[in-house]
């Protein structure tokens, strides 16, 4: 049990995604106009990623490690999850019109993601098991989701600053996700 | 030749597999999808402006295919695609004008006064919640461009502190006219000539003292005008494009030059042309 805490504190806070991994970019800079379609994306990614977790553990430990293809991954992973992202697609538009009304247009945003690809990469990389895995993906999700809807109300308050000319628009907000980023590096210094 | 046969086979199983379970998904998880709506979206102008008041493009098509909007409130598309959409829905587009935004203010940074010098944000409803704006008018054109920012069509500049509509760009979508906090921007008919460049209601003495291009109502164009198109109600000037014959009395006779008139040019352009001299500072 300690371990999965451990796993959830480290994929939410110290190794957040964006803050410290640098995943997920461009949906970060992206996306991060208004705190509300932030949440937006930020759930649909929770979603895929969790989904994609488990589905991309499967794949490797039941067709590519047995076939000997580990090398392979990285394409075998991109299709799986390709695939399963409009699969899920359809199944929300057809059973749960509510969620597929407000994730419907970020969830095609998030088929080639690199948040989602790195995360079922980093889950073989450590060597998680099933749980472990769908737990990583799941909190690193939530860790994703909480950096891109904290910088969506930095942002808000941006668009009242007045920044130097020369720093106006897209330099001004690096500048702050580079700042916020910076905070978040303290939180790797605690070990367990 | 085992080590490159035995990945491209799984591959094209593993392929073959996520196509079949996509397809399989299609067939199950079909959608009873209107097909109006789908036509009507491929109908409307996609640039999601937003002027019906709806979401996008799509979620307007989707309206329209269950009745709840009317098949012309697509302003941006104007008649051709109003035409379209009615021949989907099987009922009449009725009349629909092509419409342009018009800034109904002239006051340019030399023509008004200000009480104050604003710093604030760079933003006209900021701005008018500061007093009304740094204009001494209360009804002038704040020039800080939330039109221009909220254009989807780029149509809009901000020329001298007064806004400027393009008009080889405008498709009076009317998002601009919903933006200004002084809600002087407004649709007029795209082929009319003539137009007021002032908003203010403010009485001809007080007008007077803080802008040189401000309608004074002195009446003159309403006696002049031979259709009997312009009104002066309320202390403005009010052209009616129904019976407007665009005779250019009015542009020469307003004392304060500021009944405009737009000269057609080509297909689209509208070029303004002043037949008048400019106002006189006083």
């Amino acid at each position: 049990m300690p371990e999965i805490f451990m796993i959830m504190f480290s994929a939410v806070l110290a190794e957040n995604f964006i803050f410290s991994r640098f995943y997920g970019i461009c949906p970060f800079l992206g996306v991060s106009e208004k705190p509300s379609t932030a949440l937006g994306m930020g759930m649909a990614v929770t979603f895929v990623i969790t989904v994609s977790s488990a589905v991309t553990w499967a794949v490797y430990y039941l067709l590519l490690e047995p076939a000997g293809l580990e090398y392979l991954k990285t394409i075998a992973f991109i299709l799986v999850i390709a695939a399963l992202v409009q699969f899920i697609e359809m199944f929300l538009r057809r059973y749960i019109p509510a969620l597929y009304s407000a994730l419907g247009i970020f969830l095609p945003l998030i088929t080639t993601n690199c948040a989602v690809l790195g995360s079922a990469l980093v889950n073989i990389q450590k060597g998680y098991n099933f749980i472990e895995s769908v737990v990583f993906g799941f909190s690193a999700a939530i860790g994703f989701t909480m950096a891109i809807t904290v910088f969506a109300g930095v942002r808000e308050r941006l668009a009242f600053a007045r920044p130097p000319r020369s720093f106006k628009g897209f330099p001004i907000l690096l500048i702050a996700a580079s700042l916020v980023a910076m905070a978040f590096s303290g939180f790797s210094g605690m070990k367990f | 030749m085992k080590t490159i046969l035995i990945p491209v086979l799984i591959f094209i199983l593993l392929g073959a597999a996520m196509g079949i379970l996509l397809a399989v998904a299609a067939r199950a998880f079909a959608m009873k999808t209107d097909e109006r709506a789908e036509a009507i979206t491929a109908c409307l102008p996609g640039a999601n402006c937003g002027g019906c008041g709806y979401a996008g493009c799509s979620a307007l098509a989707q309206a329209i295919s269950k009745g709840e909007a009317s098949v012309n409130a697509c302003t941006a598309g104007g008649a051709e695609v109003a035409n379209q959409i009615a021949a989907i829905m099987g009922v009449e587009a009725g009349e629909q004008k092509r419409m342009r935004a018009q800034v109904m203010c002239s006051g340019a940074n030399e023509y008004v006064k200000k009480k104050y010098l604003y710093e604030g944000v760079p933003d006209c409803a900021a701005a008018a919640r500061s007093g009304g704006g740094e204009n001494l008018c209360p009804n002038g054109c704040i020039g800080l461009g939330s039109c221009v920012r909220a254009c989807p069509f780029g149509a809009i500049t901000v020329v001298n502190g007064v806004a400027v509509v393009d008009y080889t760009r405008c498709t009076g979508c009317g998002v601009c006219t919903h933006i200004c906090p002084k809600k002087i921007i407004r649709l007029i008919p795209f082929d009319s000539k003539h137009w007021v460049g002032c908003s203010s209601t403010d009485e001809g003495k007080r007008i007077r003292k803080y802008c040189d291009v401000g309608c004074i109502s002195c009446k003159i164009c309403q006696r002049n005008c031979e259709a009997g198109a312009i009104t002066v109600n309320e202390g403005i000037a009010v052209i009616d494009y129904e019976k407007c014959t665009g005779c250019d009395v009015c542009v020469d006779k307003c004392p304060r030059k500021i009944i405009w008139s737009g000269e057609r040019q080509g297909k689209l352009g509208l070029v303004i042309t002043r037949t008048a001299e400019e106002p006189t500072k006083n």
